[in-house]
């Protein structure tokens, strides 16, 4: 393809081609801090390109292809090149990433060890990890948290914070602008901005932690807090993975193991601050 | 040399792994997922020396093989649970069959659907005992369904309701209006037994559907993995029995595929070196296109060569079925879409 970068987030090397410059020099800018290995084969490919071939110019827009796609998705116009990007890159590891027991969660560490927060889109997962990322936590990643069925351990995917509607300016308050991308407005899953995670989470983005703690995050309604039997752990979480019937027994074993080694909630949450607090409470609960 | 060919002779073993460039695995693996061959290759290299992301990529693929091919043979003996309590008996198709017998080509392969054959007299019994047992339509456009019934070689597609895995149930291995009508007693009187008594087609008759499933019945879609089946099916059952080429001749003489099997046999020699007895081998000028079109893909796992594309696309329908019907099947589709 005419344009292209190849850029590493977690354990999953990506090469990402574009029919456009734009996506790729975005994309370039917001992953700048994250080590390179040009020589490295890639696991999984991203193609950005134009539906028809006139589209590339006129009201260009942006179709998302790569070794896996989705029939019939709906190509974003130009300005939302790095936003399709994002989708083509969570797709590749949603449908094709083996290695690990992936969950739709987000996750963040202290100490060597690690609270995973699961829950739909809307549940605050992504600002609360966010947010926690600014104030001593270590950032393992918005969108996917991957365990290692061997040893129980949790690997982070830090990719660029996807940032939405009212957590933009929540988390553009706290952060130096330049770990900013642009303000993509208007997409079909509302404003969304990157945010660049910390360069110690982009640093530490291969050590793995041991999972502590279990939450299931709810925004909205009173502040509330209600301990999770492992059944219903297991059962939501085996929704939250993309490849648990794929991996069999392995998949079996190690969502198993995680939810009878950590001990799981449910958090409902008014406001971030109230959230970021009882994730503080149980967390030092979870610790004695 | 572009990935598509470099992933051709890495399975042949023609190309050292060893001696790729690092960035060239990219497209290796590109086009071996677009071409359902990347757990094949995984299996292929198992011992090879690889660069290390290669390597771990390759185990990945292996073991998420072995757990989908338990999962298709699985799917199977719920067929088998569902069919043979009213003594109704099935033959394993491609790559659950290939799966069953331990065949050589199932190693590392991707299994899609169930698909199973049974006697033509049989289709009603074993339609009702599959809905009875949680197997339901897939689509219920009266169209599609009175044509797949008129016209077709299969059932409309099942799908099981609490597995959400598809069966599609063949009585012949070619569609009924197709210009080559294979003989489906034969299939079915000559299937033999696995070592875990699920029943598959007999070497001549599975090679012949192997042929007719690259070359007769579609556009070459998946073309390369298909003739990966037809060249390692081939080698073994010729290796075990050195009358098995000629049988195959008359076999598929016999099912009106001779030039299917013949063809596909050239094409398996041209790009996995696969070894011909004599008279086998004598190329036609035709078959240079099916190399190309079997080879249509880009270095990032695009198809290339739309016309040809197109061209066996055409190809493929005007086999399916007489021009007349050809055009009916066309114009009710087409005013359907309007």
């Amino acid at each position: 393809m005419r344009y292209g970068t190849r850029l590493a987030v977690g354990p999953v090397q990506f090469r990402i081609g574009s029919d456009w410059a734009a996506p790729i020099a975005a994309l370039n800018r917001l992953y700048a801090g994250y080590p390179r290995d040009e020589d490295r084969p890639a696991d999984a490919t991203v193609r950005l390109f134009a539906a028809r071939p006139w589209r590339r110019r006129l009201r260009p827009s942006v179709q998302i292809g790569g070794d896996f796609t989705v029939p019939d998705a709906l190509p974003l116009p130009l300005s939302m090149g790095l936003l399709a990007a994002e989708m083509g890159m969570n797709l590749q590891v949603a449908l094709g990433w083996r290695r690990h027991l992936l969950l739709h969660a987000s996750a963040v560490a202290k100490d060597g060890r690690a609270a995973i927060l699961s829950g739909e889109s809307g549940s605050g997962k992504s600002t609360l990890a966010a947010l926690l990322g600014e104030d001593g936590w270590r950032l393992m990643g918005d969108e996917f948290t991957l365990v290692d069925p061997a040893s129980g351990d949790a690997l982070a995917f830090p990719r660029a914070v996807s940032l939405k509607n009212a957590a933009i300016a929540e988390v553009a308050a706290r952060v130096d602008p330049a770990r900013l991308g642009p303000l993509l407005a208007g997409t079909p899953k509302g404003d969304i901005r990157h945010l660049i995670p910390r360069a110690d989470a982009v640093a530490a983005m291969h050590d793995p932690v041991r999972p502590a703690l279990l939450l299931f995050p709810r925004f909205g309604g009173e502040a509330a807090v209600e301990p999770m039997g492992e059944g219903e752990a297991f059962v939501r979480l085996t929704e939250a993975s993309t490849n648990y019937v794929a991996l069999g027994e392995t998949g079996f074993a190690a969502l198993l193991r995680l939810v009878r080694e950590t001990p799981a909630f449910a958090v409902s949450y008014p406001d971030s601050a109230t959230g970021m607090a009882l994730v503080d409470r149980l967390w030092a609960e979870a610790a004695r | 040399m572009s990935a598509v060919r470099d992933l051709v002779a890495l399975l042949a073993g023609r190309q050292d792994p060893a001696a790729l460039a690092p960035r060239a695995w990219d497209g290796v693996i590109s086009v071996a997922r677009a071409e359902a061959l990347l757990g094949t290759l995984a299996c292929r290299l198992a011992e090879a020396p690889l660069p290390p992301p290669v390597a771990a990529l390759f185990a990945d693929q292996r073991a998420a093989v072995a757990v989908a091919q338990a999962q298709a043979l699985w799917e199977a003996e719920m067929a088998r649970r569902a069919l043979t309590s009213e003594r109704l008996e099935f033959v394993l198709l491609k790559g659950t069959a290939y799966a069953a017998a331990g065949l050589s080509c199932s190693e590392g392969r991707q299994i899609g659907d169930l698909d199973i054959l049974i006697p033509w007299h049989e289709v009603g019994r074993v339609e009702n005992e599959l809905l009875e047992s949680g197997w339901e339509w897939v689509k219920s456009d009266p169209y599609d369904d009175a044509y797949y019934r008129e016209h077709m070689h299969e059932l409309p597609p099942m799908i099981h309701r609490s597995r959400d895995r598809m069966i599609d149930v063949h009585h012949t291995i070619l569609p009924r209006t197709h210009r080559r009508t294979p003989d489906p007693l034969v299939l079915v009187s000559e299937a033999v037994a696995t070592a875990d008594g699920f029943t598959v087609l007999c070497p001549v008759d599975m090679v012949c559907h192997c042929a007719a499933h690259l070359l007769a019945d579609g556009d070459l879609q998946g073309g390369l993995r298909n003739l990966w089946d037809f060249h390692c099916l081939t080698r073994d059952f010729a290796a075990a029995d050195p009358d098995f080429w000629d049988r195959l001749a008359a076999r598929a003489d016999k099912h009106e595929l001779g030039p299917e099997v013949a063809r596909a046999a050239r094409l398996a020699q041209a790009l996995y070196g696969a070894t011909l007895p004599a008279g086998w081998s004598q190329p036609r000028a035709a078959d240079r296109l099916y190399v190309r079109r079997l080879l249509a893909r880009d270095d990032w796992g695009r198809p290339t060569d739309f016309l040809l594309q197109q061209a066996f696309y055409i190809r493929s329908h005007w086999m399916r079925m007489p021009p007349v019907l050809l055009a009916r099947h066309l114009w009710t589709k087409w005013r359907r879409n309007q």
